[in-house]
């Protein structure tokens, strides 16, 4: 394992899961030179609170810093912001900047994450937006004030967390998605009719079911956003817009390289995407023996946990990735958390408190197999059911190794 | 070993409690984390610096 110590390692994409990364290298020993290259200028900060208490005002800058200075400075790691990669020579682990900057290391790390879809034809209109960094979430919460009507395009996890935070901030707020219910997708008929009720007392206008087909606005590159199409024909006036209908890896630059990309930088079990080349994070999509097929994770847990497990393989010393899935979401000052998921069908069943009180615990099963823990507003209770999933998972690993 | 927790910053998300049950807790009530152990014994240190390491917020400080 020595001999990993001082070898050259070179991340791309300085986020949660780069520096992260980076950070589990030098606690497990290594030495070697250690570069971190991200298309942002800004040093790395964190995003969930940018749909949050950044958006609302809450917080500031300096609250949303993944690290303080000093401690970025403890890394003693060479930091390239502001360049983006664009080539990736995978037998020569070679990485091309945008600059004509090369970098080549002995292990190469992919953390380049996701960027967010846009709807066709959006980037002509002022006041439309997206939500992925900082400078998309200043531009937002610029628009978000009391009285103007913000009509939220996509009711999955951010585009509920957008609609609750404007709310507090006093504005008239329309969520419009595909799904019946916000989070439908992820949280299952229960939780997602538990956040329906909570969306709806707040004062939301819930359009479940209906697709955007177009958004309207004033005409000429520039001008101001005035409406959403819906597929039924009818508009929805909007002064802001934001488009949160998933996002794609960002993976373009990588097109050609040899890697295999599908949905996400395809990786084994230890998520390694080729000899000496790593993928981590939201743009990774590894092999997960525990739920036998290929997965790829976006939330924030999984970032520093598959960094942790990264960066133990790269210093020789890895083994497969197995974590319980987990995200969590924090609306109306509700917690909202998932252990594994809610598959379509899986049957829901109270265990712990009660829907009526605002906190329980659902446990979902598929075919008596247990697939996902939902809890809402009762954290710790929810946690302690994640046990029961993990266990199970542990044991429907093949032969380990 | 000395540890901080900012439960400012906490999120609730019991990664640490899953790291470290001896050193960890939550709140019933709202899920915050809570130190059960400011000042944990040498031999738990490898499992606290794992609960610091996979907090997603950064709350747990870890003072040599
Ligand atoms: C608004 C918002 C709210 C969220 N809320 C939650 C939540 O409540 N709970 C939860 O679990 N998760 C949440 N998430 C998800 C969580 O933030 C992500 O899972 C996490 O950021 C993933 O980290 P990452 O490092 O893999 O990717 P990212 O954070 O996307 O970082 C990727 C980095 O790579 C850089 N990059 C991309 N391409 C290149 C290139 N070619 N060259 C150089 N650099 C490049 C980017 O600039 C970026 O800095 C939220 C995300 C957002 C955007
Ligand atoms: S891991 Fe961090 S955010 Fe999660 S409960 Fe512990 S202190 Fe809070």
């Amino acid at each position: 394992m020595t001999n990993h110590l001082g070898q050259d390692v070179l991340v791309v994409g300085a986020s949660a899961a780069g520096l992260s990364t980076a950070e589990a290298l030098r606690r497990g020993g290594h030495r070697g030179r250690l570069t971190l290259i991200d298309a942002e200028l800004h040093p790395p900060y964190d995003r969930p609170p940018l749909s949050k208490q950044f958006l609302s005002g809450a917080w500031n800058d300096a609250r949303i810093a993944l690290r303080p200075p000093e401690a970025l400075s403890e890394l003693d790691a060479d930091f390239v912001l502001g360049e983006r990669a664009t080539h990736l020579d995978v037998a020569q682990r070679r990485v091309k900047t945008n600059t004509g900057r090369v970098v080549s290391a002995d292990s190469v790390v992919i953390a380049t994450g996701v960027r967010p879809r846009r709807l066709a034809g959006q980037e002509a209109f002022t006041g439309a937006h997206v939500l992925r960094s900082v400078d998309d979430a200043r531009r937002l919460r610029a628009g978000l004030r009391p009285g103007r009507r913000l009509v939220v395009v996509g009711n999955g996890v951010l585009g509920s967390e957008v609609a609750a935070t404007a709310r507090g901030l006093g504005l008239s707020v329309s969520l419009v998605g595909s799904a019946e219910q916000p989070m439908g997708g992820q949280l299952g008929d229960l939780g997602a009719s538990e956040l329906a009720a909570v969306h709806r007392a707040a004062g939301v206008n819930l359009v479940g079911g209906h697709h955007v087909r177009s958004l309207i606005g004033e005409s000429g590159r520039g001008g101001r956003v005035t409406g959403v199409v819906l597929d039924s024909g009818e508009v929805l006036p909007a002064d802001e817009v934001i488009v949160a209908i998933g996002s794609e890896p960002a993976t373009d630059w990588l097109i050609g390289s040899g890697l295999e990309l599908d949905d996400g930088v395809l990786c084994d079990s230890r998520c390694r995407a080729a000899d000496g080349v790593w993928a981590v994070g939201d743009v990774a999509r590894w092999e997960h023996l525990g739920l036998g097929g290929t997965i790829r994770l976006e939330n924030r847990t999984n970032a520093t946990e598959q960094a942790i497990a990264v960066a133990r393989d790269v210093l020789g010393d890895g083994e497969p990735y197995l974590p319980v899935p987990f995200f969590w979401t924090d609306q109306y000052g509700v917690k909202i958390q998932m252990y594994g998921a809610i598959p379509p069908g899986a049957r829901t069943e109270v265990v712990d408190g009660d829907p009526a009180d605002g906190r329980f615990v659902a446990l979902a099963h598929d075919d008596d197999r247990l697939v996902g823990v939902l809890g809402w507003g009762i954290p710790k209770q929810t946690r302690v059911r994640r046990q029961e999933l993990a266990e199970q998972m542990a044991a429907s690993v093949p032969a380990l190794r | 070993m000395k540890i901080t927790l900012d439960q400012d910053k906490c999120v609730a998300s019991g990664q640490c409690v899953t790291a470290a049950d001896s050193v960890f807790d939550q709140r019933d009530e709202d899920g915050i984390a809570v130190l059960l152990d400011a000042e944990p014994s040498p031999e738990r240190e490898a499992e606290v610096r794992q609960a610091a390491a996979v907090c997603p917020v950064l709350a747990i400080r870890i003072q040599s």
